[in-house]
């Protein structure tokens, strides 16, 4: 095993609990809220933070930020690949912080996805580039069908069922259940019949896009986060227990070429990730694998090596992925996801935040003495153009 | 209140214009590079596998099969709600290119579509130019 850099570490996080603001508040208010509770996590305060990470959502580019925020930073990154910025801003940060151009990085999110009434999945087409978008626009592709491709060519490919799949949803809402913050949610944005569910219940949901049934699907809230990432000195007088960023992998994958759609960009983003932390995915405590619907998760657990490519089915079967089966492998999500807890659109920051409190013991559905997790995002469309960071993390 | 139509492309956006001017001859247009022979698409104006910028249009066959595909249950589109249910596919053309396109002409979608099944281009008009959709062959 390599020797881990400690170069930097998540030492403050918030989420914002409130799924629907009710119009009453706009994502530049989320963030900013989010902001000052995460530095207070941390023991920090607004003249600690010299770098500002943030994915200028709406067109508030990081000048704005830094005014909103009344800052002065030496760094500014308002990369956006989608909803695994967050991941690509952790990773931009440490390596600021490890170069010395940085000491207190402050990551932002903020969106009002539900007030707005973004119909974020059976929209219009969600993001798309430009001339591409000029050939694809025409088929009436939403968000959901475009992840339902590549459910449909996993289970033509490697026999995966609906039934497998749904043991993702399952063990998210199995986790929710025991999150204040996702139950409520869940009854905010009402929900029917908020319970446990089984495998039944998802197979036999209505079908939003075939094969991808509606408890495969996430929610869209409102909501929003902060994370405060510091270096080494930094950490150690703060508040709560380092949680290190050990390793990062960034990576984009697209459509050229005919690419394979049951794989994703995380296979190049993983390896890159676990092998800079040293640590194998068979190590991982946690894993924090962006859900915005059931067949994300299933076909990153593969990519970043939980299981072989097409396994994956069969290895999620029986509730392995749930926190209080810590033998058999990571527990998943165990905030409640964004399947059953939150997803204004960007979910990768939520990734990080309860990643963070596994490590720090603080989870409502803890895996005792958790060490290492993995949060992994995934940006933009699983089947046609995304992204994907690989965060590798671990305990003090 | 005029019916609700399909969104259409920007016929004259500068890298896909030769695209769609191809339609209005029912023709199925892609790049080749001339230098590396490699396929591209969408549509560009340098090559992706060699820093060449020799693209030759070549017309597609129109035959291809259905690389995979969903059946959209659920829209909020004003156009695409009124024809719910209906498949979106990608389809790998026989000569490289994979288009995003709907498969037409069946019966029930539930049964009639799989992965790996071969399809053909048909046109739907709209004014000189057209939208290439596939139907199973
Ligand atoms: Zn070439």
């Amino acid at each position: 095993m390599s020797v881990q850099q400690r170069d930097a570490a998540i030492v403050g996080i918030h989420e914002f609990p409130s799924r629907d603001v009710e119009g009453e508040l706009s994502p530049l208010h989320i963030k900013a809220q989010s902001a000052s509770k995460a530095l207070a996590d941390a023991g920090l305060t607004w003249s600690d933070v010299d770098g500002i990470y943030d994915a200028g959502e709406g067109g508030a580019s990081g000048l704005t930020i830094a005014e909103y925020f009344g800052l002065s930073p030496t760094v500014i990154d308002t990369t956006n690949v989608g909803g695994s910025s967050y991941q690509f801003h952790a990773a931009h940060a440490r390596r600021a912080i490890a170069a010395g151009k940085a000491r207190v990085a402050l990551l932002t999110y903020g969106s009002t996805a539900h007030s707005n009434v973004a119909r974020i999945g059976t929209g219009g087409r969600g993001m798309g580039g430009y001339p591409a978008d000029n050939l694809e626009s025409f088929a009436g592709l939403t968000l959901i069908a475009n992840y339902a491709m590549c459910a449909r060519r996993h289970m033509f490919e490697f026999g995966t069922t609906s039934e497998q799949l749904a043991e993702i949803s399952v063990a998210t809402r199995f986790h929710a259940m025991r999150n204040p913050d996702a139950v409520r949610a869940m009854e905010d944005l009402e929900f029917l019949d908020i319970r446990e569910t089984t495998v039944d219940d998802v197979v036999n949901s209505r079908m939003i896009a075939d094969p991808l049934h509606l408890l495969e699907c996430c929610m869209i809230s409102d909501g929003g986060g902060a994370v405060v990432i510091a270096a080494p000195d930094v950490a150690r007088d703060c508040r709560h227990k380092p949680v290190w960023i050990l390793g990062t992998g960034e990576a984009t994958k697209y459509p050229e070429g005919g690419a394979d759609i049951t794989s994703s960009a995380a296979v190049q983003s993983g390896p890159i990730g676990f092998g800079e932390a040293g640590v194998g995915p068979d190590e991982m405590d946690i894993a924090m694998i962006y859900d915005s619907f059931s067949i994300t998760v299933l076909t990153i657990l593969e990519d970043l090596g939980f299981c072989l490519k097409g396994e994956g089915g069969h290895w999620v079967e029986g509730g392995r992925l749930r926190f209080d089966q810590p033998s058999e492998g990571p527990a998943l999500n165990t905030d409640g996801g964004g399947l059953s807890s939150n997803h204004p659109g960007m979910r990768g920051i939520f990734l990080l935040i309860e990643a963070a409190r596994q490590l720090r013991g603080e989870s409502t559905a803890q895996v005792e003495g958790a060490k290492l997790a993995v949060a992994h995002g995934n940006g933009g469309m699983l089947g046609s153009r995304h992204s994907a960071g690989t965060v590798v993390l671990g305990g003090d | 209140m005029t019916e609700p139509t399909r969104p259409l492309p920007n016929f004259e956006e500068s890298d896909t214009a030769p695209f769609w001017e191809g339609t209005m001859d029912r023709q199925l247009r892609f790049q080749r590079c001339n230098d590396c022979d490699t396929v591209i698409f969408h549509p560009r104006r340098h090559c992706v596998g060699c820093l060449g910028h020799d693209l030759i249009w070549h017309d597609a066959s129109g035959q291809g099969t259905v690389y995979s595909y969903s059946i959209v249950r659920q829209s909020y589109h004003p156009f695409f709600r009124q024809h719910l249910p209906y498949v979106v596919a990608w389809v790998d053309l026989d000569e490289g290119p994979r288009l995003l396109s709907n498969v037409v002409g069946i019966e029930d979608p539930s049964s009639d579509v799989h992965c790996g099944m071969a399809v053909r281009v048909e046109w739907e008009p709209h004014g000189d130019y057209a939208i290439p959709l596939f139907r199973p062959l």
